[in-house]
């Protein structure tokens, strides 16, 4: 498949037309949605109109954008206008929002074309895309594996060369490992970067919405287009993007990587190797590996299993069957709200929320969401310490390659486990790249992680090219 | 100091949330946060005294806008995706009890 | 009402205003009383998934404004989240300020003297309204209910004073005074009736000298009268459950204005459980010093200066000019009273007519100038129109502005010549001799039978003064 950034070209120069770019995404989807489970909603009349609107831009010389044609998909928890948009939800479904999210303007701004929405964990809960209340997605590589999660259905669409280009959210990971499991190159911002106006919430504290792309390029061009200052959200940080694309081939000459011990410490060995083998490779194109220790990752995954709840346990309240979505009737309102999420979310969620709900209940809040909240500026000053002694960070991203679809769902604990790598950067608010990176013996993708302090994006594309062209790919 | 998760506090809890569990769930849930929490347990004992939470990792503050109208959603649009709607308005069940 | 001898009322009150400002606390749809339901609602403010908040300047201003009038610390302060579910409330949490508010402390002083403390004044977002249908219309009977969402986002400000209130009296004069500030301020309309302005009531009991009764919380107070009958009915029905061996249970009671009695509202098993957290989607507020001064310096003088500018210009003013002196500070009159007394007009009749003409006429007292309301007092200080002619004259001015001469002209308020008085007062002499045998004689009330007559007989025109003037030179 031809790059995003070549389409976009391609589309400008009249070279191929955005309809004809979308004939291809939909007969690539029609192929193997039904057995991947990818998208919940294609709108296959809609994407074609709007290509060919692109097409008219280009003729009449209007300037189609920087993603002219290009066709993406959206993770299911992005609104968009009169589309069905669940969160992997029975709570949502058929439910059609009267907005769209910021990023999704913009890329209708940059001449992206959006077909569908994609399959997710429900509500963004979960590491393999299994707690989704429409089934499972399977991994495109190997289809009686997971993708990962959450945002399963957005990696299996680019891995499954149905879309050059997708969207998805990362709260503890969820676009990071899904693509290391999937072999993309996944990037979450630094928190405020992107707008989370139309973004449904998980953890409003952790929440990024980031790009998935087959090359480092891609994923830059589609991260500058949707960054940069948003009235709407008041957490968005100030300036307008940033310039990505233009530093994608800087190199890391002269740079500092942290080899972070506890960032692949207990993955399995096959990951490590690889996570080594990286470090090699950025000492050849320049840079200084030093190894280093932060221990207070290790209270990572404890604290973010008390905030990511906790916010999550208010942020879900809203669905209460009043207003939209599902409701299932009952004799008093406050029965019906009861039966409406009883029946509405699956177990995961429940077990969230509760969870959550905990962790803020009075006698408790001190002792767990208190305490998850000074952990969380201690994780926050171990990184800034360790950011003094390299420009950037690497470790793995996932402990393993992709698991099988039911390994792992007997256990949440297990499956919390998957994000012990990726769960500091979102405590932080800092950016993080993955990048793939060899392979298992299965043959199956392996992504290393690139961590930078926050609004470092620019040097963590620069050291993912790096690592991209030693790993043969582009 | 955290003390052990019982079976009344997840019944109570999925109450406060307004979820309702079976006997059944009640157990499952009790045995799969109790697991949960133990790993939470290891933050619980922690002394960080003095240590101060962060609001936002970059320290924005005073976002605010201007007192200036934007447009409003159209009413039918928004009552179109209600579960029921009469008069203009969102119909609910009887509400048991005022507004806390 | 006073409350039963050996026992003491302590009265806190909770305000809750909204604020005039003109878009929502958190979103840009109109913040406007009375439109049709579910018009003015946004992603936001229904809370829709995906929803943002962000914090309307205005509404801190404002919230500054009641701050610095009500002498409280002004701080570095945070939003919270209070998490509960109830269908009015669209994310079935509510943005409000916990421990963390941006006023804190303060007080505010009532004209018989009394302080009462301020505890706290914080931001939060209104609800929507609910109407239920089925039963009396009140929530207990009704089948089901419908909510509007109008109201939801609205920007509000509670106020929180301490447990200093002693009487239903000091309470209702608390609520007017803090009412009086609020509108001076620029933050509230005090419209009580429309629900801009409404008023909890934290009513205990106690022996004096013992320590805080167990209190309950009184709602739907729609009036400062309310307010008061409901202070005076919970203080005795809490002292006669205690003289009668009872305690009185901590709860929420709701008053009925026609029962004239507080009940019980629905009681939970719990106290609801907030789980209050920081709320993650809005940074931290911090005012500094240059937006601080801004809002101290925009503020202008509150009721107490006001009323105290005005009884300076007064010499040993009666109870009704007192009151008088109430109303026009009230209604913001006292500017052009001011204005006018300096212009040469008589302090006493400025307050009148602006106590009375003026409040008759407050929804049009735009159309009034300073000039015009002077020059009509100079008229009837002068005798050019009488009093009667000189109210028609303002009301004419309330509805219509112009000039007061020209309205005059336009009226055939012509003065009555002193000829044409002299030859009326003549023929009443002659028709009532009796009467005017008495008052020649000293009897000073036949003067006011006298004018009555006079103006009887020329349809009110006469001038008092030239007519007892008239009358004193016939003697």
């Amino acid at each position: 498949m031809r790059t995003a950034l070549d389409i976009a070209r391609d589309v400008r120069s009249g070279a191929t037309t955005a309809e004809s770019e979308m004939v291809t995404s939909l007969t690539a989807i029609r192929a193997r949605n039904e057995e991947l489970n990818v998208f919940l909603f294609v709108d296959e009349e809609g994407a074609l109109d709007a290509a060919r609107r692109v097409d008219e831009r280009v003729t009449s010389g209007d300037d189609a954008g920087v993603l002219a044609g290009v066709p993406i998909a959206l993770k299911d928890n992005l609104c968009t206008t009169g589309v069905p948009t669940t969160a992997g939800s029975k709570i949502l479904k058929g439910w059609r929002p009267p907005y769209s999210a910021t990023v999704v303007h913009r890329v209708l701004g940059a001449g992206a074309v959006p077909m569908g929405k994609t399959n997710m964990d429900e509500f963004a809960m979960g590491s393999s895309t299994e707690t989704s209340a429409y089934g499972p997605t399977r991994n495109p590589l190997d289809v009686d594996r997971v993708p990962g999660g959450s945002s399963g259905g957005s990696a299996s669409a680019v891995a499954g060369d149905m879309t050059p280009l997708s969207l998805g959210s990362d709260t503890g990971g969820s676009i990071r490992q899904p693509a290391a499991l999937c072999g993309l190159v996944g990037v979450k911002p630094t928190y405020g970067l992107v707008s989370r106006y139309g973004l449904i919430a998980f953890a409003s504290s952790l929440d990024q919405i980031g790009p998935f792309a087959k090359n480092v390029a891609d994923a830059a061009a589609l991260l500058e287009v949707i960054a940069g200052h948003d009235p709407m959200d008041s957490t968005s940080l100030p300036e307008p993007a940033p310039s990505l694309l233009l530093h994608v081939n800087d190199g890391v000459a002269g740079k500092r990587v942290g080899l972070v011990r506890e960032l692949y410490d207990g993955a399995d060995d096959e990951v490590v190797a690889e996570v080594e083998r990286a470090a090699s490779a950025l000492r050849d194109a320049g840079a200084t590996i030093v190894e280093l220790s932060v221990p207070e990752l290790h209270l990572g995954l404890s604290a973010y299993y008390l905030i990511a709840p906790a916010e999550a346990s208010s942020n879900l309240a809203r669905y209460d069957g009043v207003r939209y979505g599902l409701r299932v009737d009952a004799e008093d309102v406050a029965a019906m709200n009861e039966a409406t999420r009883t029946a509405g979310f699956g177990a995961e969620v429940k077990r969230r929320i509760m969870l959550g709900t905990y962790a803020l209940s009075a006698g408790y809040y001190d002792a767990y969401y208190g305490q998850a909240l000074k952990v969380r500026t201690q994780l926050i000053d171990a990184f800034r310490r360790a950011y003094l002694e390299a420009d950037l960070l690497l470790g793995a991203t996932a402990p393993s390659v992709a698991f099988a679809i039911g390994e792992k769902t007997a256990d949440p604990m297990a499956m919390y486990l998957s994000d012990v790598f990726t769960i500091p950067t979102n405590l932080a608010g800092d950016a993080a790249i993955s990048v793939p990176f060899g392979t298992g013996q299965l043959g199956l993708p392996i992504g290393v992680q690139l961590l930078g302090p926050g609004r470092s994006e620019a040097q963590l594309f620069a050291a993912a090219r790096v690592l991209e062209l030693a790993d043969g790919r582009s | 100091m955290a003390t052990p998760l019982r079976r009344e506090d997840v019944a109570k809890v999925a109450k406060l949330a307004r979820l309702s569990l079976s006997e059944a769930e009640l157990d499952e849930f009790t045995a799969q946060l109790a697991q949960v929490l133990e790993h939470a347990n290891d933050i619980a004992a922690l002394d960080l005294e003095g240590v101060v939470a962060t609001a936002h990792p970059f320290g924005l503050i005073n976002v605010v806008r201007d007192d200036v109208l934007c447009a409003s959603l159209s009413r039918d649009e928004v009552l179109a995706m209600a579960p029921d709607a009469q008069d203009g308005r969102f119909a609910v069940p009887r509400i048991m009890g005022e507004a806390p | 009402m006073t409350t039963r001898d050996g026992w003491e009322t302590v009265v806190g009150l909770e305000v809750h205003t909204e604020l005039k400002t003109t878009t929502k606390m958190f979103c840009g749809c109109a913040n406007e009383f009375g439109s049709e339901p579910n018009t003015n609602i946004c992603p936001v403010c229904l809370g829709l998934p995906g929803s943002l908040p962000v914090l309307n300047v205005r509404a801190v201003d404002l919230a500054m404004a009641i701050g610095f009038a009500l002498h409280s610390t002004i701080a570095f302060s945070t939003f919270h989240r209070k998490n509960y579910f109830y269908p009015d409330m669209p994310k079935d949490f509510q943005i409000s300020q916990y421990d963390l508010p941006i006023n804190s402390g303060g007080y505010l002083d009532l004209p018989d003297g009394s302080r009462v403390s301020i505890e706290r004044a914080h931001l939060e977002e209104d609800t929507g309204k609910s109407t239920h249908l089925g039963g009396s219309g009140r929530i207990h009977g009704a089948d089901r209910s419908l909510v509007d969402y109008n109201r939801s986002g609205v920007p509000l400000v509670e106020i929180v004073s301490g447990p200093d209130i002693r009487s239903s009296a000091q309470a209702r004069a608390y609520a007017s005074e803090l009412r009086g500030i609020l509108i001076a301020t620029g933050a509230s309309d005090g419209r009580m009736e429309e629900g801009s302005m409404r008023i909890d009531a934290n009513v205990s009991v106690r022996k004096p000298g013992d320590p805080l009764g167990t209190r309950c919380e009184i709602k739907n107070l729609n009036s400062l009268r309310s307010l008061q009958r409901a202070i005076d009915y919970e203080a005795l029905r809490q002292i006669e459950l205690i003289e009668g061996g009872a305690t009185v249970r901590q709860e929420t009671r709701h008053w009925d204005e026609i029962l004239g009695e507080t009940s019980t509202m629905r009681t939970k098993e719990e106290a609801e459980d907030y789980r209050y957290f920081r709320e993650p989607d809005l940074v931290d507020l911090v005012p500094d010093t240059a937006w601080q001064e801004r809002i101290r310096l925009g503020l202008g003088a509150m009721p107490a200066e006001r009323r105290a500018t005005l009884l300076a210009r007064l010499s040993s003013p009666t109870t009704a000019q007192l009151d008088a002196l109430e109303v026009v500070v009230d209604l913001g009159f006292d500017d052009i009273v001011l204005a006018a007394i300096d212009a040469g007009a008589e302090p006493t009749l400025a307050l009148a007519r602006a106590a009375n003409e003026l409040a008759a006429g407050v929804e049009h007292i735009a159309n009034l100038t300073t000039d015009a309301f002077s020059a009509t007092l100079a008229m009837e200080q002068s005798g050019e129109l009488s009093a009667t002619q000189a109210k028609v004259v303002l009301l004419e001015l309330l509805a219509r502005g112009g000039d007061p001469r020209a309205i005059a002209t336009e009226r055939g308020f012509e003065q009555l010549s002193s000829d044409s008085l002299g030859a009326t007062v003549a023929a009443l002499i002659t028709e009532h001799p009796d009467e005017w045998t008495r008052y020649r004689d000293g009897d000073e009330k036949l003067a006011q039978f006298f004018i009555g007559q006079v103006m009887k007989a020329t349809k009110g025109q006469a001038n008092g003064k030239a007519v007892i003037a008239e009358l004193q030179s016939r003697r």
